[in-house]
């Protein structure tokens, strides 16, 4: 048996004024309530700094740690499954403009802005990022071949039909490029390979002119249910007369 | 940020393009791990040298296979220090139990796993110097259709995909094939069965793969996909026994089922794909 619990650690003893800080600074209680335990608020304290460790500060979406996280899940997750998943890059056309007519403030402005609209563009299971910059990733995962376009296609025309007001008088129109790669299915690859993919059709999208998506279509690898039918239509017939092999008979061989 | 994207590096080397494959390589595959690949890889070698064949087995996995587990062999000079011009090529070239010669990647290949230029063009190099000097190469490759694998199987000239009875085995092996039909036009693929439970079971199986292919994979060759059944292992205890206690199975229990079996893959390839020994 265990020895009753004595708690190691005395909160008063812990310098917790940077955390309390940092948590304070994003909207968190940062102090102890009076009904949790030392150790129920220090686990509240942790868990709001690692949620803090993943967030773009500016945008409020995942940051770059947080996408490449997701994106390694489900790199092991497509390998196993072969599930497709789709992969964006977007990057706000000319947003040097932006901040060298407007200034960094209506910049980031505009960034807030369009993040928002992407994460409202897509469903509670896809992951929403800031990838540096003026650059987004967005995983989608479960996001059939047939529909990557479309769907890129419409949050292209989502964003380009938003105005963002940076002054009483004044409202810019943003407009965003998108390359987009699908997960190679049954692949032991790398998260890096595939974002190469992804930001290639970036760089394409970008040199066919700016506001609009190309997508890297996947080789076709899934094996659909039909396939899989006639697959194992041998298995019924199998298992309705089972017989073990004889030792001398273990070899079939047919002649091609 | 500059909004004038510089073009990503491309690495042309890197891409998967399809050679010309190169002569009396075999490379053993599968759709899905555990399937026994390397036991095939290994104790075929073994039945072939047995039948005078100079064989060697390469580690094609780059690490990752179990090829030095199966021989019990931990060699301090493996093709990582070859890679890494640390080595030359035949101080990594051991001979296995079994007769035949192997190239062990050793744990520190795990860095390449990925297929780089480099990756690429010493694996070449490697093997343009190895093929000359043997009858048969065998590479020991991994699972699925990774860079490395498919960059691996690409070098071959005979496909030996390795697959169990199993309904997941199967589906995997079934969406392998569709790749390598695809990607390398390869026009026949020899099929393995391994742990066969019944006679026959393994030509059946392969009757079936062949009937999904031919109904839903279009080639675009003059020539579809052809299946070959090269044969069954069946599931025999002596492979467990041997597996477990560190032997080469075809130089423990040669006799037993699986062993013969083994010989007689060894027979099909003599009839099909390589000359019979002088």
């Amino acid at each position: 048996m265990a020895p009753p619990s004595t708690s190691l650690i005395e909160l008063p003893d812990l310098r917790l004024d940077d955390a309390s800080a940092l948590l304070a600074h994003d909207g968190k209680s940062s102090q102890p309530q009076r009904d949790e335990s030392p150790t129920e608020y220090l686990q509240r304290v942790i868990d709001s700094l690692c949620e803090l460790s993943l967030k773009d500060p500016l945008t409020g979406l995942g940051n770059r740690r947080h996408f490449h996280a997701a994106l390694e899940r489900q790199i092991e997750t497509v390998a196993r499954s072969g599930e497709s998943v789709l992969l964006l890059m977007l990057d706000i056309d000319h947003f040097k403009n932006i901040n060298d007519t407007h200034g960094h403030l209506a910049g980031d402005h505009v960034l807030r802005v369009i993040a928002h609209c992407l994460a409202g563009c897509v469903r509670p299971v896809d992951t929403v990022a800031r990838y540096g910059g003026e650059e987004f990733a967005i995983i989608l995962p479960n996001c059939r071949p047939l529909f990557g376009l479309a769907l890129a296609e419409r949050i292209r025309r989502t964003v380009a039909g938003l105005s963002v007001p940076i002054s009483p008088l004044l409202s810019l129109q943003a407009t965003i490029s998108i390359g987009g790669a699908y997960a190679p299915e049954w692949v032991r690859s790398t998260t890096e390979l595939w974002i190469e993919r992804a930001d290639n059709q970036l760089y394409r999208a970008k040199s066919n002119g700016r506001n609009q998506a190309c997508i890297d279509q996947p080789q076709e690898l899934s094996v659909s249910a039909e396939e899989k039918g006639l697959l194992f239509s041998h298995l019924a017939v199998d298992n309705a007369n089972p017989f073990e092999s004889g030792p001398g008979n273990v070899i079939n061989r047919v002649n091609a | 940020m500059n909004d004038v994207l510089t073009p990503p590096t491309q690495n042309p080397d890197a891409a998967q393009v399809p050679l010309k494959p190169l002569g009396k390589v075999l490379a053993v595959t599968s759709g899905k791990g555990g399937v026994g690949k390397t036991f095939v890889s290994a104790n075929l070698a073994a039945a072939l040298a047995k039948r005078g064949h100079k064989v060697l087995v390469l580690d094609a996995d780059l690490g990752l296979a179990n090829l030095d587990v199966v021989l019990n062999l931990y060699p301090k000079i493996t093709l990582h220090d070859v890679f890494t011009g640390k080595a030359r090529l035949d101080e990594a070239i051991l001979p296995a139990p079994g007769g035949f010669s192997v190239l062990l990647a050793g744990s520190g290949m795990v860095e390449y796993s990925r297929l780089t230029s480099e990756v690429r063009n010493e694996f070449l190099r490697v093997m343009n110097s190895l093929v000359p000097n043997y009858d048969v190469v065998i590479l020991d490759t991994g699972a699925g259709i990774s860079d490395v694998v498919l960059f691996a199987v690409s070098l071959a000239s005979e496909v030996l995909m390795v697959a169990t009875p199993e309904p997941t085995s199967l589906t995997d092996a079934y969406a392998t094939i569709k790749v390598l039909v695809g990607q390398q036009q390869r026009q026949v693929i020899r099929v393995i069965i391994n742990q066969a439970t019944r006679p026959g079971s393994g030509a059946a199986i392969t009757n079936q793969l062949q009937q999904v292919l031919d109904r839903f994979v279009v080639t675009g060759l003059n020539q579809p996909i052809r299946l070959v059944h090269l044969g069954d292992i069946p599931v025999d205890p002596e492979v467990r026994q041997a597996i477990m206690r560190r032997q080469l199975m075809m130089q423990a229990t040669p006799g037993c089922p699986a062993g013969m079996a083994l010989t007689q893959l060894a027979r099909n390839l003599e009839d099909s794909v390589i000359p019979r020994a002088a």
